[in-house]
């Protein structure tokens, strides 16, 4: 039996912050930063969190050809999971509409748990040939003025794990644990502390590495020699080299980590890396994929021939190709939560969610779930008992009918300053689904003059709303156009 | 066929209050200053009212829920007061709620009044609402001038306009809307503004500026109704009748289906259509002297116009360009100023709109009296264009 990955996606943020404009804006305050001015790194819009941009990698890992229900364990593991409390990954099972017996986990605790993760998918695959749904999202929060703030980026990846068109064999894993504490963060603390760089390096990286990547080398029975990709993300410079080369595997083996115009997605960016190097791997290559974090957790993985036989539905070359430069540090800042806007008094509104009225809703609110009738062919949303076509009322027709993977066309929008809205001016306006359906919605990551009537949309699930009083978040599904699929002139430059 | 209420209601009195920024005045003093000038007009004393209607929408920034509002302020004699909702449509429903007890036997003389409160809330604009606790979990938190701002977008989509044209027409309109407020003593917005300032106003929802939008005002207005032989009884001459009150409200099919196309009022179409039948106007573009529409948005004004067949659909921005609607116009549209400089008390803007009428066909109007009006049409729409009320009353000299 072959176990391994049988698909994978990426997400990253359509904003792509300029790191020329953090380190002139504290300038004053911080110019031993000055150097790392290049590039740009991924920012979450507003309404995205690690639950998100975990739905979205997701969504991209599972094209309509994938069976959703066939999957038996979801896990999300993420260093920043918006809540302590109420199952994040059941929101995420709960937007992609996997089945209602998944086993559903949230992971966290060191940036290495998404290759510990998929270890346990293999088991499982192994034990009952389940197939497991493992993402990673990473959307931390760093001290401004910090070298963590230009180097950490926003950013998540899925992979599918299983039995059937495997891609590519995981070989072998191999873990190394131990309490080496370069960073550290208690329970409720937002921002990382980090010790010396040097340190890091050389007595961890470069001591703690080599054990587990020869391990797993061993235990795949691979000469390091032979590998064709050596995956291991990290925000120091080179210590992917050096490790490679303490292994005994290849430098030009060694795959870039996107720090140039992506940065380091934390807990995702090893799965990130490896989507970007699936996209264009031969059957027969060796993947290596290390990943270091209290420990460091390594897996052998080999290219099957199936490969060419799967495409994520954007793909990470073509997700980094697109996307929106952002030069305002302070919308950076307040994104993060670390600038306190004045809102005016229309901020002051109530954001309460009823969590009855939420769960009797669940399937419409999480899953974008629909009514169709079935005589007329009519969508509605939100469903309701009674479908109406002019002339013809009939009771209890609707069946449920997902608009997630739908597009849809503007009819009408508009673009106001007058609510209170992270992102001004707030655009809405109603969308007429190719299929069937109608949904007045909010359009997000747009930008002034994005948006027109006619104009095509898909759909993205995102916060609808933060209730800072009692801290809690809701999601639905808002609007963006398919036009930043492309990679135009929208594209972020320097 | 019903009957319909064709010259069965008369009008005893109607008062209104200066409307605007009203600092000075509670709900109570509002509401107050319109039943005083109502009760004088009419000649009655509180011991004749048989029962009261009272439209007020926004109870929780403003004047409180039920009837008990209306009967403390006004000291009822412990008459049933019962408070009308249905949005921005709530003072025609209120007249409505009064005017088909009258025309039942079952009162002789009712009252119906409006009143809003808002602003005591600290912000510009409509208070922000909270709608129910499944709404707000998928439904934009969106606000009025977006929602029929979209109506623009649909518009020009569907008529090939281009924006330009539209923002000239949509601004032709509010600088009508102020020229005739300019001439109105009870108006919340007495001042002229050129066409220039409507173009290069700040935008506050695409493509309406803020000369696009509606004053938020405070203000009551009120009415006071009876049978016709009562009123005559009364030694009321030349009265002004209802001929018509209709109300169509969404059922959704704007929202679900793609049929609707975003650029119209579905509901204003149905109740105009059943209005004309039932005051028997067979030619409303000749047969309706005047009209007070509900102008939240310049844009729902023009859009308006074809919804009640005043102009040809996609001849509006033609028709409001021509001045068809100006004070000198063949239809005369918003002659008091209208929710764009009367203002917009939310719950009174109906009765608000009914008393321009009512003065109007009784020579009453001052410096901006028409030249011998016969019918006056009132169009009071609630909510937004994909879902609302829309009430559409038909007022003219009894027997006419």
């Amino acid at each position: 039996m072959t176990i391994g990955i049988t698909g994978y996606g990426v997400y990253i943020p359509h904003l792509r912050l300029s790191r020329k404009a953090v380190v002139d804006a504290n300038a004053w305050f911080a110019p031993n930063l000055k150097g790392k001015g290049r590039g740009h790194r991924s920012m979450a819009n507003w309404d995205e969190d690690a639950i998100t941009m975990a739905v979205a990698a997701a969504r991209d890992a599972l094209p309509e050809s994938v069976d959703r229900q066939a999957f038996a364990k979801v896990m999300l593991a993420s260093e920043n999971l918006p809540f302590a409390e109420r199952l994040n990954a059941g929101i995420l099972a709960g937007a992609l509409g996997l089945a209602d017996d998944v086993v559903a986990n949230d992971l966290g605790g060191a940036q290495s748990i998404a290759l510990s993760s998929l270890a346990q998918a293999v088991s499982a695959a192994k034990a009952d040939a389940e197939a497991s749904l493992l993402v990673a999202a990473s959307h931390r929060r760093t001290r401004a003025a910090s070298a963590q703030e230009l180097d950490y980026a926003d950013g998540a990846a899925a992979i599918t794990v299983g039995t059937e068109n495997v891609l590519a064999e995981v070989l072998a894993s191999a873990s190394h644990t131990v309490d080496f504490v370069d960073h550290f963060r208690l329970q409720g603390e937002e921002i990382d502390y980090h010790w010396e760089e040097r340190w890091v390096r050389d007595e961890g990286i470069a001591k703690l590495g080599p054990k587990s990547v020869n391990a797993a080398l061993e235990k795949a029975g691979i000469n390091a020699a032979d590998v064709n990709y050596f995956i291991f993300p990290s925000v120091f410079k080179k210590a992917d080299a050096q490790l490679a080369k303490r292994c005994g595997i290849n430098e030009a083996a060694v795959v870039d980590n996107f720090s140039a115009e992506l940065g380091d997605c934390g807990t995702a960016q090893g799965l990130i890396m490896l989507a970007g190097v699936l996209e264009s791997a031969q059957p027969g290559q060796i993947i290596v994929l290390s990943q270091f974090g209290s420990g460091c957790n390594t897996v052998v993985l080999r290219v099957t021939d199936a490969i060419s036989g799967f495409k994520p539905v954007r793909g990470l070359a073509a997700q980094l190709a697109s996307g929106k430069e952002e030069t305002s540090y302070t919308r950076f800042l307040a994104y993060k939560g670390q600038l306190k806007l004045e809102r005016g008094m229309r901020g002051e509104q109530d954001k309460k969610t009823a969590l009855s009225t939420s769960y009797r809703h669940h399937k419409s609110l999480l899953g974008f779930i629909a009514g169709r009738c079935k005589e007329s062919g009519d969508v509605h949303f939100p469903p309701s008992r009674i479908s109406y076509t002019p002339g013809n009322h009939v009771q209890d027709t609707q069946e449920p009918y997902s608009l997630a993977d739908k597009r849809g066309k503007v009819l009408s929008w508009s673009a106001e300053y007058l609510s209170s809205y992270m992102a001004p001016p707030h655009q809405y306006g109603q969308v007429d689904f190719i299929g069937g359906g109608r949904v007045l919605m909010e359009f997000t990551d747009v930008a002034p003059g994005d948006i027109d009537s006619g104009f095509e949309v898909e759909m993205v699930f995102r916060v609808k709303d933060i209730d800072e009083l009692r801290g809690y978040k809701r999601y639905f599904w808002k609007a963006k156009p398919v036009s930043y699929n492309n990679a135009d002139s929208s594209a972020a430059a320097e | 066929m019903p009957q319909g209420i064709k010259d069965k209601v008369a009008i005893l009195g109607m008062g209104c209050s200066r409307f605007g920024e009203r600092w000075d005045a509670s709900p109570e003093d509002l509401m107050v200053e319109a039943y005083n000038e109502a009760m004088s007009d009419a000649g009655i004393t509180p011991e004749q009212l048989d029962a009261a209607w009272f439209s007020t929408h926004m109870e929780d920034v403003g004047t409180g829920r039920g009837g008990i509002p209306m009967g403390i302020a006004l000291r009822l004699p412990n008459i049933g007061v019962t408070r009308v909702e249905n949005f921005c449509a709530g003072g025609s429903e209120a007249v409505r709620a009064a005017v088909y007890a009258v025309a039942s036997g079952a009162c002789d003389i009712a009252i119906a009044l409006g009143v809003e409160k808002l602003k005591d809330t600290g912000y510009g604009g409509l208070p922000v609402a909270t709608v129910g606790t499944y709404i707000p979990q998928w439904y934009p938190a969106a606000v009025a001038p977006a929602n029929f701002a979209q109506l623009a977008a649909a518009y020009r989509a569907k008529h090939g306009v281009d924006a330009a044209t539209l923002k000239r027409a949509i601004s032709h309109v509010s600088v009508k809307s102020h020229a005739n407020g300019a001439k109105n003593p009870k108006a919340h917005l007495r001042k002229e503004i050129t066409i220039e300032q409507c173009l290069n106003a700040p935008t506050i929802a695409q493509p309406l500026g803020l000369f696009d939008c509606c004053g938020v005002s405070d203000g009551a207005a009120a009415v006071i109704v009876t049978r016709p032989e009562i009123a005559r009884e009364m030694g009321k001459k030349d009265l002004v009748t209802f001929k018509a009150l209709q109300l169509a409200v969404s059922n959704g099919w704007e929202m679900s289906g793609s049929q609707w196309d975003g650029s119209y009022v579905h509901t204003a179409r149905i109740a105009s259509r059943k209005a004309y039948a039932e005051a028997g106007i067979k030619n409303p573009r000749e047969e309706i002297s005047m009209s007070e529409v509900h102008d939240c948005f310049s844009i729902t004004e023009l859009v308006t116009m074809e919804d009640l067949g005043l102009s040809d659909e996609g001849g509006a921005v033609r028709d409001v360009l021509d001045g068809k609607f100006d004070a000198d116009g063949a239809i005369p549209c918003q002659i008091d100023g209208g929710l764009k400089c009367f203002g917009h008390p939310v719950g009174a803007s109906g009765i608000r709109m009914l008393y321009e009428m009512y003065l109007q066909l009784l020579g009453r109007a001052g410096e901006r009296q028409l030249a011998n009006p016969r019918t006056g049409l009132i169009h009071n729409l609630g909510g937004q264009p994909n879902q609302n009320v829309c009430s559409i009353s038909i007022v003219g000299r009894e027997g006419e």
